[in-house]
């Protein structure tokens, strides 16, 4: 009894944090152009690689110091907050949207169906996942829009896993015969029975996805394969912090920081509202 | 029995290998844009987009070229590198030693550590050890390979300097090496100074690469082992005198570590796949740094034939582990 009131103050305790870094996130990416201290596109060669506040040399109003093209860091870091989250949750969804569904049809049918689509997933988990993406990216050229469909189409076998196995265990259940005996249809069933037994995973599962977008934007960014370099991304600013590592670490270290927090948030989110909407865990 | 399910899987195996090679092959020749154009050097003459065109025989229907395509394949011909003019498999098979040497670096760490972990938690088990192991295990799972590439470039590049960050050795050092697969080679030469050296190169990329799989074996091996270690004959032997890490070490281990080891064999295949940017991270000279560059060059060829070598490597080691696993299940052993 005790162990079960622990684990669940535990888990609300990092639902409340990991909730409260996403909402500062994602209210820092909306209202941008508000908050950000300077022009993240702003090249000042007098301020360039300027410490961050707290180091001699460092300048009022450029809090986490700047680059070595003098722009400045936190200015840019909340700019690239809105690629970040803006590829989080469409390509999450798009993945979740089609993953989910085919998950569903092959968990509950079974026989053909099933038997295509885990064909289907298995080419899929023969390729590697980051190089898939960058040749994705290569042949549909740069862009938002090719790094949120990128993601989207390597991604769904995730959900596609997930859902199948748990949509076959509930399959079993005794109320599905239940509702094939009461004389539902089967796309009925699996609509209106199963799939509501199957949310709290694929809930989890989307906000695990959303961290590991805005993984794979970053890296993608890193590689310079993302969106158009004017934009700040978390990525660029990454490769930018890589090269003048020796002369400037602030320039990794910060945005290294914040994409940590971020995919720590996505999964103790998700794992953290997988607990609240499960019956048996709850 | 077992023949039966090896030819199964091997023809599975089959399938889905056909199955890569069509992605491969529509997302390249299928997908917007003219691959010729795709494939060319800035600044190509009309000449050239002719000569490559018949090269490739684009005049044909798509289904007539997938299949010249796939023959060659088959036959080991993957063409010529557009930007480095060179045999693609020669360079594949140039660059794989090098990865393959860092993979197996990483899953012998991550087996060695998530091992240790795993039966330091199974014997601490309800302590406040087992919960700081479960804290750490879920924190390194969760924290992906390209960013643990950052963190240690940070710590052991700049902060304390101790590992090379960059490269596979260091390029002042005369090689003797006859094959690519420099480390074994350095072993069986007994050349430690050399060992050294290209371990100093390969430890960071290989933690970073090793810390989220030894995370997910921590967490499943303590699982299976306390599983395990309520069982009777485990008790027998705790009754018999053993102290408890003699019981996990000699008794139990064996039992709870069979499906771990169906977990390693998928998981190592995410691994590989992450050598990718790892390998890009510290200018490692790889197969996945190499792939990076085909596609900032466009050049078609080559990463048509390391995504082919990758796909290849992955399923032949989910046939490895499939059989691993038959031959070391009872069950199956003798069903």
């Amino acid at each position: 009894m005790d162990d079960g009131r622990i684990s669940r103050h535990g888990s609300g305790a990092k639902l409340w944090l990991a909730g409260g870094w996403l909402l500062l996130a994602l209210l820092a990416a909306i209202f941008a152009p508000l908050v950000a201290p300077q022009d993240p596109l702003a090249q000042d060669l007098m301020l360039e690689r300027l410490p961050p506040f707290w180091m001699s040399g460092a300048e009022p109003g450029y809090w986490l110091g700047t680059d070595s093209l003098g722009r400045d860091l936190l200015s840019r870091l909340i700019f690239g907050a809105r690629i970040a989250f803006i590829v989080a949750f469409a390509a999450a969804t798009a993945a979740c949207l089609v993953g989910s569904t085919l998950g569903l049809v092959a968990g509950y049918f079974g026989g053909w169906a099933d038997r295509i689509i885990s064909r289907i997933v298995d080419v899929w988990m023969a390729f590697p996942p980051v190089l898939f993406a960058i040749l994705l990216v290569a042949v549909l050229g740069t862009g938002l829009s090719s790094v949120i469909i990128a993601i989207a189409v390597i991604d769904w076998t995730r959900f596609c896993r997930v859902i199948r196995a748990e949509t076959m265990g509930q399959s079993r259940m005794d109320y599905v015969e239940n509702a094939r005996i009461a004389g539902y249809g089967r796309i009925g069933i699996m609509l209106r029975e199963v799939l509501p037994n199957v949310v709290p995973s694929i809930v989890a599962l989307l906000s695990l996805e959303m961290g590991i977008a805005v993984i794979v934007e970053a890296i993608l960014s890193f590689v310079n394969l993302s969106i158009s370099t004017d934009d700040p991304t978390w990525g660029g600013i990454i490769a930018e912090g890589r090269l003048s590592i020796h002369q400037a670490w602030w320039v990794l270290v910060f945005p290294l920081i914040t994409l940590i927090l971020t995919v720590l948030s996505f999964s103790q989110f998700g794992e953290g509202l997988k607990a609240r909407f499960d019956p048996v865990l709850r | 029995m077992l023949l039966q399910r090896f030819l199964i899987r091997l023809l599975t195996m089959l399938v889905t290998l056909f199955g890569v090679a069509v992605v491969v092959f529509v997302v390249i020749r299928v997908a917007p844009g003219d691959p010729i154009a795709m494939m060319l050097p800035p600044g190509a003459t009309d000449a050239d987009i002719a000569r490559l065109r018949a090269l490739y025989g684009l005049d044909k229907t798509i289904l007539q070229q997938f299949f010249i395509w796939l023959s060659g394949v088959v036959r080991g011909d993957f063409g010529t590198s557009i930007s480095l003019r060179q045999d693609v498999l020669g360079l594949v098979f140039n660059r794989l030693p090098a990865t393959l040497e860092l993979a197996i670096v990483a899953l012998i760490m991550a087996v060695t550590i998530g091992g240790t972990t795993a039966i330091l938690g199974a014997r601490e088990r309800g302590t406040a050890v087992e919960a700081g192991i479960d804290i750490a295990s879920g924190t390194a799972l969760s924290i992906p390979d390209f960013l643990w590439g950052l963190v240690l470039i940070l710590l052991f590049g700049v902060l304390i300097p101790v590992f090379d960050i960059s490269g596979r050795v260091s390029p002042q050092l005369d090689l003797p090496f006859l094959t690519q697969f420099y480390l074994f080679e350095s072993l069986l030469r007994l050349r430690f100074d050399l060992t050294w050296d290209l371990l100093k190169h390969m430890l960071m990329p290989a933690v970073a690469l090793a810390l989220p799989l030894a995370a997910i074996i921590a967490q499943l091996l303590k699982q299976s082992l306390k599983e395990v270690l309520d069982l009777d004959y485990v008790v027998l032997a705790r009754v018999k005198g053993f102290s408890e890490t003699q019981v996990i070490l000699r008794e139990a281990l064996k039992n709870a570590a069979l499906p771990t080891l169906t977990l390693v064999g998928v998981q190592f295949t995410f691994l590989i796949g992450g050598t990718v940017i790892v390998e890009r991270l510290f200018s490692y000279e790889g197969l996945g740094n190499m792939a990076i560059d085909a596609v900032i060059n466009r050049d078609l060829p080559l990463i048509q034939g390391i995504v082919l070598v990758f796909a290849l490597l992955f399923v032949l080691i989910n046939l490895v582990v499939d059989m691993m696993y038959a031959l070391l299940n009872p069950r199956l052993r003798h069903g």
